[in-house]
């Protein structure tokens, strides 16, 4: 099923009431859920199920190409104009590690940021989609159900009856 | 009751709103007090670049470096201020691993004192240069000739690792600080900040799959940065430890180099954190725990130091090497002996009060500590670098090293720059981690209080498992 591009958004003020809501409306069938939560919480990501993150794929083959960027690097250079200095080998795989070593983190840690832009979808420019409220960042949590309009009414009862303190339909 | 169980870290902040309350309100106007220190900072830049400018125009010459001292002031700065940056990314990375709770409150402030203390550090090799319009040469760069930099030398390690951390700890910082601004965004009412802070916030809203991703970048980027610290200073140290001077060529320097960062960035973070405590009222933030915790790594990194100073006399003496004992002999009974003296009293011995509960938990008598580790730790690198070039090896070619007006100024300026950049980030972004403060909070419930808790307001009572409230949600 398509995700729908109409909605209703609980806000809720405790977490318990948040994750039964979630729980309600997945028992329900309705899968296309937004949780905004002040700050991460187990709870939420346990009573979703969602999958593990990709961030993680993106590290190590960011970290491994940086290896071998940073020995590719000091290799070729070194042997682009041979000399020999302090009578050490042209290829010093020893001095190299460090170069190499840096090289991982760097990229590994730029290739983590760039994962986290474009799984998150980060940034988000132009009308956003779904509800929001400015009082989901200071203590409240809320849970966005995407939904044709004329479910409005069971996901509202639904809702109302997990806890929810207030309930915005989108109407736009 | 919905918060009867509090933090055992933070005992006095009842739930998540008073975090974005307190954390924002450092986001207002700002005092008289703010203005003048942040005038005294800028005035303290302008003398810099002025002497530097000077510097640039009549040459490197003006600085008192010379043979066979050809290494002064502003690499002592230099080493100095990587140091200090240190501290910050153990707090945020390091101890993030570990899950230390009580990191929470004050990484922001020790992270942004990373990227300042490594933005400040950054410059003084272009100062140092002479040339700072060459600056290039140090990088990686194709030349017409094809001449490569050397990637045997230490020398051009330390570029990598000092950009590497620079570019590693900014983007931890700026990651970290994207929920916080979009809190920041929800809640400014400023017309022009609401429309900064919607820029800088990236869209953010907390959504499940931000979330996700978040906090799998952000342990990643930790687990990314831990070992990079730990670099970092060693490849400092071998700028030093690899060459052939006396005094410098020692296989000890990196951990005592390492441990020396963290001494000396613990006791920075500690110099900015009791003055901003007791100016924005932060004491429910910054409690007396956090201190307690503060002061055990000064202790334990003030024992690895002097561990280290002592252990370099004995390879001194232990080795037999004529010059090598030479320069340590010269160290504290030579003309630096006082440098050499004050390093060890101020960095080894001094921080030892801290044993003192009575001493620990007296912020005044933390912070002047702090501040004379700070100065020591200066020294510390002022003594490895300067008596070794100006006592090594022949008689005929010890000379003394004298700081000039340019490098003192300079070095002042460096003051300067790191509190400039310092208190305007208190003023325009949020210096609490406010969603991660909120992760050791005990969440709020409707129902389910596990029975038993509830009654137990008094927070010494309470385990230190509880504030995650796991228990709380294993029990439903």
């Amino acid at each position: 099923m398509r995700r729908p591009r109409t909605g209703v958004l609980g806000v809720f003020a405790h977490l318990d009431t948040t994750t039964d809501a979630i729980r309600r409306l997945r028992a329900a069938g309705y899968e296309h859920l937004t949780v905004y939560s002040p700050t991460p919480r187990h709870e939420i990501e346990e009573a979703l199920e969602s999958p593990e993150s990709g961030v993680r794929i993106f590290t190590l083959t960011g970290a491994f190409t940086g290896t071998g960027a940073g020995a590719a690097l000091a290799i070729w250079a070194s042997l682009d104009w041979p000399l020999i200095v302090g009578g050490k080998e042209i290829v010093s795989l020893p001095a190299f590690s460090v170069i190499m070593f840096e090289v991982t983190v760097l990229l590994g840690a730029l290739s983590t940021v760039a994962a986290l832009f474009l799984l998150a979808r980060l940034p988000r420019i132009g009308r956003a989609e779904g509800l929001y409220h400015p009082s989901l960042s200071a203590g409240n949590f809320g849970v966005y159900a995407s939904v044709p309009r004329d479910r409005y009414d069971a996901v509202r009862d639904l809702l109302t009856q997990s806890g929810s303190e207030e309930v915005y339909l989108d109407e736009r | 009751m919905a918060n009867a169980i509090r933090s055992v870290f933070h005992p006095h902040v009842r739930g998540y709103a008073d975090v974005n309350r307190d954390a924002l309100r450092l986001l207002g106007k700002p005092g008289k007090g703010y203005v003048a220190l942040i005038g005294m900072s800028v005035g303290l830049v302008g003398l810099a670049l002025i002497a530097f400018l000077y510097q640039v125009a009549y040459g490197i010459g003006m600085a008192g470096i010379t043979n066979p001292v050809g290494w002064g002031t502003f690499i002592t700065t230099f080493v100095f201020w990587v140091g200090i940056g240190h501290a910050g990314t153990l707090i945020s990375a390091i101890l993030h691993l570990f899950r230390a709770g009580w990191r929470q409150s004050i990484y922001r402030f020790a992270e942004a004192m990373t990227v300042f203390a490594v933005l400040t550090a950054g410059l003084f090799p272009i100062i140092h240069i002479g040339r700072p319009w060459f600056f290039y040469w140090l990088l990686p760069l194709p030349s017409q000739r094809h001449i490569w930099p050397n990637f045997r030398s230490p020398l051009l390690w330390d570029v990598f690792a000092v950009t590497t951390y620079l570019t590693v700890s900014s983007v931890f910082f700026f990651i970290g600080l994207i929920p916080d601004i979009a809190a920041a965004r929800d809640a400014a009412t400023v017309p022009w900040r609401k429309k900064v802070y919607t820029i800088l916030a990236l869209g953010w809203r907390g959504t499940d799959r931000e979330w996700k991703h978040f906090t799998r970048a952000y342990l990643f980027l930790a687990a990314l940065a831990t070992p990079l610290v730990l670099s970092v200073h060693s490849v400092v140290s071998w700028d030093f430890a690899v060459s052939i001077v006396p005094g410098w060529h020692t296989t000890i320097f990196a951990p005592y180099f390492v441990a020396g960062a963290i001494l000396s960035g613990v006791a920075m973070v500690v110099t900015l954190m009791v003055p901003v405590r007791k100016i924005f009222h932060l004491e429910a933030y910054f409690t007396q725990l956090h201190f307690d915790r503060l002061a055990k790594l000064l202790i334990l990194t003030s024992c690895i130091v002097g561990y280290a100073y002592g252990m370099e006399y004995f390879m001194a003496w232990y080795s037999g090497e004529l010059y090598e004992r030479d320069v340590f002999w010269d160290r504290v009974t030579g003309d630096y002996w006082w440098a050499g003296w004050s390093m060890i009293t101020f960095n080894a011995v001094i921080p030892q009060f801290l044993w003192v509960k009575k001493i620990r938990q007296n912020l005044n008598a933390f912070f002047i500590i702090s501040i004379v580790v700070n100065i020591g730790m200066w020294y510390e690198r002022f003594v490895i670098i300067i008596p070794s070039l100006a006592h090594s090896y022949e008689p005929w070619k010890f000379m003394n090293y004298h700081m000039s007006w340019t490098e003192a100024a300079i070095l002042m300026g460096s003051f300067g720059w790191f509190f400039m950049w310092f208190l305007l980030f208190l003023r325009f972004l949020p210096g609490l981690a406010i969603a991660e403060l909120k992760e050791i909070l005990p969440p709020p419930m409707k129902h389910h209080h596990p029975a038993g808790h509830t009654a137990k307001a008094d927070p010494a009572e309470l385990s230190e498992e509880l504030p995650l409230g796991y228990k709380e949600f294993e029990k439903r």
